[in-house]
C-alpha cells in the first residue's frame, strides 16, 4: 500500500491505462502543455505525445462530441471538462447523444468514453464555478455516473470507467485533490455500481459520497467519543446506485442521514431516502435527514460561502436529530 | 375501381380532423395530387391532395364535420362508373354517422366533472404518533400502542419505548398481558328467497298443524352389516348410503299405513295413491326436498342413484320441477352430524315427517347382559288431525321390521 | 462512367422517391408515428455523394435521412420496418425515422438534434487520422444547422486539427419554416466557410452527376491531406418540413417551379437524350422498384413487434444492464 493524494491516484490510473492500451487518449482544455489546470495530466504530453494528449479549443460540445465520434470509430477517449460547471455547454452531447446512441440505433454503436469533470465549491469562485450538479446527470439512463471520495476508490474506479464500454461521467471534486489515502499496489479495478462501508457503526447509517465522505468520517470520529457509533456508507457510484449495503445497514440501525454537497431539493439524498422508505419502511424509527447545500447560488464572500455549504458540524447535528 | 379517401393523419399527434371545405364538387374530375379538400387539424388548416385520379363520386361528409383519422370522407371513381356505396363502405359507413357525434361526446365527457368517491375522513384525534418500526414491533408483540408513552420528538413512540414496555411487562400484577379487545360489528344479511320461502312454510306448518312426536330406537347392526357387504362389491359412485335403506324401508312400511301417506283437504283425508318420499337436502342458503317417486316400488340402487343425482342437481342449481314436487312423506336425516335424535316440522300438506339420527355404537341390555350394539333413533312427527299416537307407534313398529331385518328390503 | 452505373444512380433515386411517397401514405394511415421528414426533391444529393464515396469513408447526416439510408445500402424492407417500429428495422425499432443507421456500411445515422452530429463527425475523422486510415468523414446537414453553436465548435475543431472531413451543407432554402435570409447573418452559406479558412464550393443539387463529380474531387483532396473542406449543395424539398406542415412560408408557385424541374425528371431526360437508357428500360426499373417497395411494406407489416423486454435492452453494453439506477 502507498499513501497518495486524490490527484496522484487519478493521474496514476490515467497513466497506467494509457500505457496499457494505445487506443486511450486524452482531450480537453489545457490538458497538454499546461499539464491540466489541476495538474492531473502533468507530464503526460511529454511522455505520450501530442497525438494522444490533445489540447482543445474552448468548445465543450466539440470536446464531448469529438470524444463520442472517436469512441464510435474505435478509440477510447478520456475527455476532460475543466470543471463540471462547463458541462452544461456540452449537455446535449452528454445526455442526449452519449447516453442514448447505443439505445437509439438498436445496439449497433458502442461509446466507450469517459468524461472527467471536477465539481464542488468552497474556494470563492462564485456561483457559476462552484456547483455540484451530480444528481442531474445521474438522472439519465444510458449514462454511468461515478463519484469517488477516496484515492483508493478514485484510482480503481477510473480504471473501471476507462475499461467500461459504456459512457461514464467521472466526477471529481476540485477541492480535495490533495486529500491523502492508502492505495493498493499494482493494477486493481473497483467495479462501477458498488457502495462501500467506509466505517462500521451500530447506531446510525450515514450515506454519502465524494468530498462528503471525509466530512462524514470526521463527524463519525467526533460522535464516537460520545459513544455514538455511526456507520458511514460511501455510494461511490450514483448510476448505477447500489442500495444493498445501505438498506442492510438501515435495517440494523433504523436511523439514517444522507450527506451530499449538492443542493437539497431533487438531490441524491432525495433518491436514497425514497428508496429507504420504500424498501425498509417497517424499519424506520425516525424521519431520514438530508445534509446538503442551502438552496442559494454560491456567493463569493468567504463566510457566506461556507455558511451555504454543508459542514462537519451539520452532519453531527443531523445525526443527533435522528437519534432523538 | 372506386377508391375510398380517408381522413389523413397530418401530424404526429393528430387523432381527428375537421373538414373545413370541399375544393372539388361531386361529379367533378380530379387528378392524383390535386387538392381535394381543406382539413383542419388542431394546429393548422391544411390542403389535402387526392391520392387517386377520376371523378369525385361522393362527398361522404359535409363541411364542419369532425372525424377520427382513418374515417372515410370521399369516394373517387372512374368516369361513368357507378358505385354501390353500401357495399364499398361496408361497416365503415357507421363511422361516418358516428363521426360528428363522437367528437361531441368526447367534448361532453371532457367537460363532465369527474365524480370522486367520498373519502373517509381520517379520525385525527385517534391518530397515534409512532414510527413505522415501533408500530411493527408493537404489532408483533401484541402490544397496545395507546398504552405506551412516546419519548421521541413530539411524543412519538419509537423503538426504545416499545422495548421498554416489553421489558417491564406493562407493569401489571398479573403476568398476563391483557388481550386486545376488538369490538365486533353486526352483519346484516338479507334473507335469500329460498330461506324466506322455507321460513314461511315452516311457520305456517308449526302454527296450523297440531304436531305430536314419537321417538323410537332401532337396532341397526344387521342393517350396517348388510350395507357394508353390498358396498364392498360396488364402486365409489355406486355405494349405498344408510338413508337409501331408510327410504326404501319407509316406502314399504307406508303401504300398510296409508294415513301417514296422506293430506288433509277440506274435511277429507286424501290418502295418496303413490308413495313419493322426499329427502331434505342441505344447500348453502337453505334446504330443499328432493323427491323419489314410488319409492316403495324402486330398488335400492334406483333410490340411491336418483337421490344422488338430484342432490347433485340441487347443489349445481339445476333442479327440475319434478325433482322437488309431489312428495307425500318426508325424511330428514341429520345422521351425518352425529345427532342422536331431533324433532322435525311437518312439510305441508303432508301428514308426517321422520327425523333420523345417526347410527351410534352404544350399550344395549339384553337379558340382563350389557352388550355393544348399533342403535339409531328416529322421531316421527305426525298431524293429529289425520292420525294419532297409536297409529304412529304401530307404523314405527312396522318400520322396525324393515330396518332391523334388512333382507326384507330386497 | 459505364451505363450500368448511370442506371444504378437512376434506380437509387427512384427508390428513394417511391419510398418517401409510400411512407407519406403510411403516415397518413397512422402506421408511422412521430415525425416524418421526406427527402422528396433532394434525391440527387445523397445519391450523388454516396455514389462516389469509398467503403472506408464515413457518412453521417441529420434527420432527413432516408435517402442516405438507401444509398448506403440499407434495404427498403429494413427502412420500412424501422418506420413501423419493428424489430427487423435497421435500428430494431428503437430509433424510428430520424435514427436510421448501419455501422457496418459506415453510415453513422440519422440524428435528431440539429447540428449535434457535427462535433461527432469531427470525432469520427479524428479517430481515422489518429489511426492513419485513408478515410474521409462526410458530414451532411441543413443550412439551418450552420447557425447553431455545435456547428461552430465542430467545424472549428476539425480545421484546427486538420481533420479529414467534408462538410456538406444541403441548402434546401428553408430551415423548417425559416429561410437563411431570416436566420443567418450571411445567407450565402458558402461564405461561412471562410471564417474557418476552409476551401469552399457549391453545386446544383438537382444534378446528380454534378454532385457526384464535385464530391469525388473534394474527397480526393481531403484524402490526400488537404484538411476539411466545405461544400454547399443547393437543393429543394418538394414537400413540407415534415408531415402536417401547412407551408405558410413559401408560395405554391415557388414549389411548382422546382417540382417541374426536379432531379429525377432531369436525369431521366439526360439518360434518354444521351441514349444511355430507353423508356422501356426505365419503366422496367420503375416496375422493379415498385415491387421492392410493395414487398418492403408487406415485410414491415408482417414483421414482429418488439417484446416488452426489448424496452430494457441496449441501455448499456456492459452486462446488458437495465436502465434503472
Amino acid at each position: 500500500m502507498s499513501m497518495i493524494t486524490m490527484r496522484e491516484a487519478i493521474s496514476q490510473a490515467l497513466w497506467e491505462e494509457m500505457e496499457r492500451d494505445e487506443k486511450i487518449f486524452i482531450l480537453g482544455e489545457e490538458v497538454g502543455v499546461w499539464g491540466g489546470t489541476y495538474a492531473v495530466t502533468k507530464g503526460f504530453l511529454d511522455h505520450f505525445g501530442a497525438e494522444r494528449v490533445r489540447d482543445t479549443p474552448i468548445a465543450e460540445s466539440a470536446i464531448v462530441g469529438a470524444a463520442i465520434g472517436a469512441a464510435l470509430a474505435g478509440m477510447r477517449p478520456v475527455a476532460e471538462l475543466m470543471t463540471i460547471n462547463f458541462a452544461f455547454v456540452a449537455m446535449d452531447h452528454i445526455v442526449n447523444q452519449a447516453a442514448k446512441m447505443h439505445y437509439m440505433f438498436g445496439g449497433q454503436m458502442k461509446l466507450p468514453l469517459v468524461i472527467r469533470a471536477p465539481g464542488g465549491g468552497g474556494r470563492q469562485l462564485a456561483a457559476t464555478h462552484s456547483q455540484t450538479p451530480d444528481a442531474i446527470f445521474a438522472h439519465f439512463p444510458g449514462l454511468k455516473v461515478v463519484a469517488p471520495g477516496t484515492p483508493e476508490d478514485a484510482k480503481g474506479l477510473l480504471k473501471a470507467s476507462i475499461r467500461s464500454d459504456d459512457p461514464v461521467l467521472f466526477i471529481e471534486n476540485a477541492t480535495i485533490y490533495q486529500q491523502r489515502g492508502e492505495v493498493p499496489e499494482g493494477d486493481y479495478v473497483i467495479p462501477i455500481g458498488e457502495s462501500k462501508i467506509q466505517r462500521e457503526g451500530r447506531h446510525v447509517t450515514l450515506v454519502t459520497y465524494s468530498k462528503m465522505v471525509q466530512y462524514s468520517l470526521q463527524a463519525a470520529e467526533k460522535l464516537a467519543q460520545e459513544g455514538i457509533e455511526v456507520e458511514v456508507i460511501d455510494l461511490r457510484s450514483l448510476r448505477p446506485l447500489d442500495m444493498q449495503p445501505v438498506i442492510a445497514s438501515f435495517k440494523r440501525t433504523n436511523r439514517a442521514v444522507i450527506a451530499e454537497e449538492g443542493w437539497l431539493s431533487f438531490g441524491v439524498g432525495a433518491e436514497v431516502a425514497a428508496r429507504l422508505y420504500q424498501e425498509a419502511f417497517d424499519y424506520v424509527d425516525a424521519p431520514i435527514r438530508r445534509v446538503a447545500q442551502k438552496e442559494v447560488p454560491l456567493p463569493y464572500n468567504r463566510r457566506l460561502e461556507q455558511l451555504a455549504l454543508p459542514q462537519v458540524e451539520d452532519i453531527i447535528q443531523a445525526v443527533r436529530e435522528v437519534l432523538k | 375501381m372506386a377508391k375510398i379517401i380517408e381522413m389523413p393523419k397530418l401530424g404526429f399527434d393528430m387523432a381527428e380532423g375537421t373538414l373545413v371545405s370541399w375544393v372539388k364538387a361531386e361529379g367533378e374530375k380530379i387528378e392524383k395530387g390535386e387538392v381535394l379538400a381543406e382539413i383542419e387539424t388542431d394546429k393548422a388548416t391544411v390542403q389535402v391532395e387526392s391520392s387517386a385520379s377520376g371523378i369525385l363520386y361522393k362527398q361522404l361528409i359535409q363541411a364542419d364535420t369532425t372525424l377520427p383519422i382513418g374515417s372515410p370522407i370521399a369516394v373517387i371513381a372512374e368516369e361513368g362508373e357507378s358505385v354501390d356505396l353500401e357495399e364499398l363502405l361496408g361497416d365503415q359507413s357507421s363511422q361516418i354517422d358516428e363521426g360528428s357525434k363522437q367528437s361531441e361526446i368526447e367534448k361532453a365527457e371532457a367537460e363532465t366533472e369527474v365524480l370522486t368517491s367520498e373519502e373517509e375522513s381520517a379520525d385525527v384525534e385517534d391518530f397515534i404518533k409512532a414510527s413505522p418500526l415501533a408500530r411493527s414491533m408493537a404489532k408483533e408483540n401484541a402490544l397496545d400502542l395507546t398504552q405506551l408513552k412516546g419519548s421521541g420528538p413530539g411524543g412519538r413512540i419509537v423503538k426504545r419505548d416499545v422495548e421498554q414496555a416489553l421489558q417491564s411487562g406493562a407493569g401489571r400484577e398479573t403476568l398476563i398481558t391483557p388481550s386486545i379487545i376488538v369490538p365486533g360489528r353486526d352483519e346484516h344479511i338479507p334473507l335469500s328467497r329460498l330461506r324466506s320461502a322455507i321460513g314461511k312454510r315452516m311457520q305456517e306448518s308449526n302454527q296450523s298443524i297440531p304436531h305430536f312426536f314419537i321417538t323410537r330406537s332401532f337396532r341397526v347392526d344387521d342393517l350396517m352389516r348388510v350395507r357394508q357387504q353390498m358396498n364392498d362389491e360396488r364402486d365409489a359412485e355406486e355405494k349405498l348410503s344408510l338413508n337409501d335403506f331408510i327410504v326404501k324401508a319407509c316406502g314399504l312400511a307406508l303401504r300398510q299405513f296409508p294415513n301417514l301417506n296422506a293430506s288433509l283437504r277440506d274435511d277429507a283425508i286424501v290418502q295418496h295413491g303413490d308413495i313419493n318420499i322426499g329427502n331434505a337436502v342441505s344447500l348453502e342458503n337453505g334446504l330443499l326436498t328432493v323427491v323419489v317417486r314410488n319409492a316403495d316400488q324402486k330398488t335400492l340402487n334406483e333410490i340411491s342413484k336418483e337421490t344422488g343425482d338430484m342432490a347433485q342437481r340441487a347443489r349445481d342449481g339445476k333442479l327440475r320441477n319434478e325433482d322437488v314436487e309431489g312428495s307425500t312423506f318426508t325424511i330428514s336425516n341429520l345422521g351425518m352430524y352425529a345427532v342422536e335424535d331431533f324433532v322435525a316440522i311437518i312439510n305441508p300438506p303432508e301428514a308426517a315427517i321422520l327425523a333420523v339420527g345417526s347410527a351410534q355404537e352404544g350399550a344395549i341390555v339384553e337379558q340382563g347382559q350389557v352388550k355393544a350394539g348399533w342403535l339409531m333413533k328416529v322421531t316421527l312427527s305426525a298431524d293429529h288431525r289425520i292420525t294419532d299416537g297409536a297409529e304412529g307407534a304401530l307404523f314405527l313398529q312396522h318400520l322396525a321390521q324393515f330396518i332391523e331385518q334388512p333382507w326384507r328390503l330386497m | 462512367m459505364e451505363k450500368k452505373e448511370y442506371l444504378e444512380l437512376y434506380r437509387q433515386m427512384i427508390t428513394i422517391r417511391r419510398l418517401e411517397e409510400t411512407a407519406a401514405e403510411l403516415y397518413q394511415k397512422g402506421e408511422i408515428g412521430g415525425f416524418l421528414h421526406l427527402y422528396i426533391g433532394q434525391e440527387a444529393v445523397s445519391t450523388g455523394i454516396l455514389a462516389t464515396r469509398q467503403p472506408q469513408d464515413r457518412v453521417i447526416t441529420a434527420y432527413r435521412d432516408h435517402g442516405v439510408a438507401i444509398n448506403a445500402g440499407i434495404l427498403v424492407r429494413n427502412v420500412m420496418a424501422e418506420l413501423l417500429g419493428k424489430t427487423t428495422g435497421c435500428s430494431q425499432g428503437k430509433g424510428g425515422s430520424m435514427h436510421m443507421a448501419d455501422v457496418d456500411k459506415n453510415y453513422w445515422g440519422g440524428h435528431a438534434i440539429v447540428g449535434a452530429h457535427i462535433p461527432i463527425a469531427t470525432g469520427l475523422a479524428l479517430a481515422d487520422q489518429m489511426e492513419k486510415r485513408a478515410a474521409v468523414t462526410i458530414c451532411m446537414f441543413g443550412e439551418g444547422a450552420t447557425n447553431i453553436g455545435f456547428f461552430h465548435e465542430g467545424v472549428n475543431l476539425a480545421k484546427t486539427w486538420n481533420l479529414p472531413v467534408l462538410w456538406v451543407c444541403e441548402n434546401n432554402r428553408y430551415g423548417m419554416g425559416t429561410s437563411p435570409e431570416r436566420a443567418s447573418a450571411v445567407s450565402a452559406i458558402i461564405q461561412k466557410a471562410c471564417g474557418y479558412g476552409m476551401p469552399a464550393y457549391d453545386v446544383d443539387g438537382m444534378d446528380v452527376l454534378a454532385v457526384k463529380d464535385i464530391v469525388a474531387e473534394r474527397l480526393e483532396e481531403i484524402r490526400a491531406g488537404s484538411g476539411p473542406q466545405f461544400l454547399e449543395i443547393c437543393t429543394y424539398r418538394f414537400r413540407g418540413h415534415s408531415m402536417g406542415d401547412p407551408e405558410k412560408y413559401r408560395s405554391p408557385d415557388e414549389v411548382k417551379k422546382f417540382v417541374e424541374n426536379g432531379p429525377i425528371d432531369r436525369f431521366q431526360k439526360y439518360l434518354l437524350e444521351q441514349g444511355l437508357c430507353g423508356q422501356a428500360e426505365m419503366d422496367q426499373i420503375m416496375q422493379k422498384v415498385e415491387e421492392e417497395i410493395e414487398q418492403g411494406v408487406k415485410f414491415a407489416r408482417e414483421s414482429p413487434e418488439p417484446e416488452d423486454a426489448a424496452l430494457f435492452e441496449h441501455i448499456y453494453v456492459d452486462d446488458n444492464q437495465r436502465g434503472e439506477a
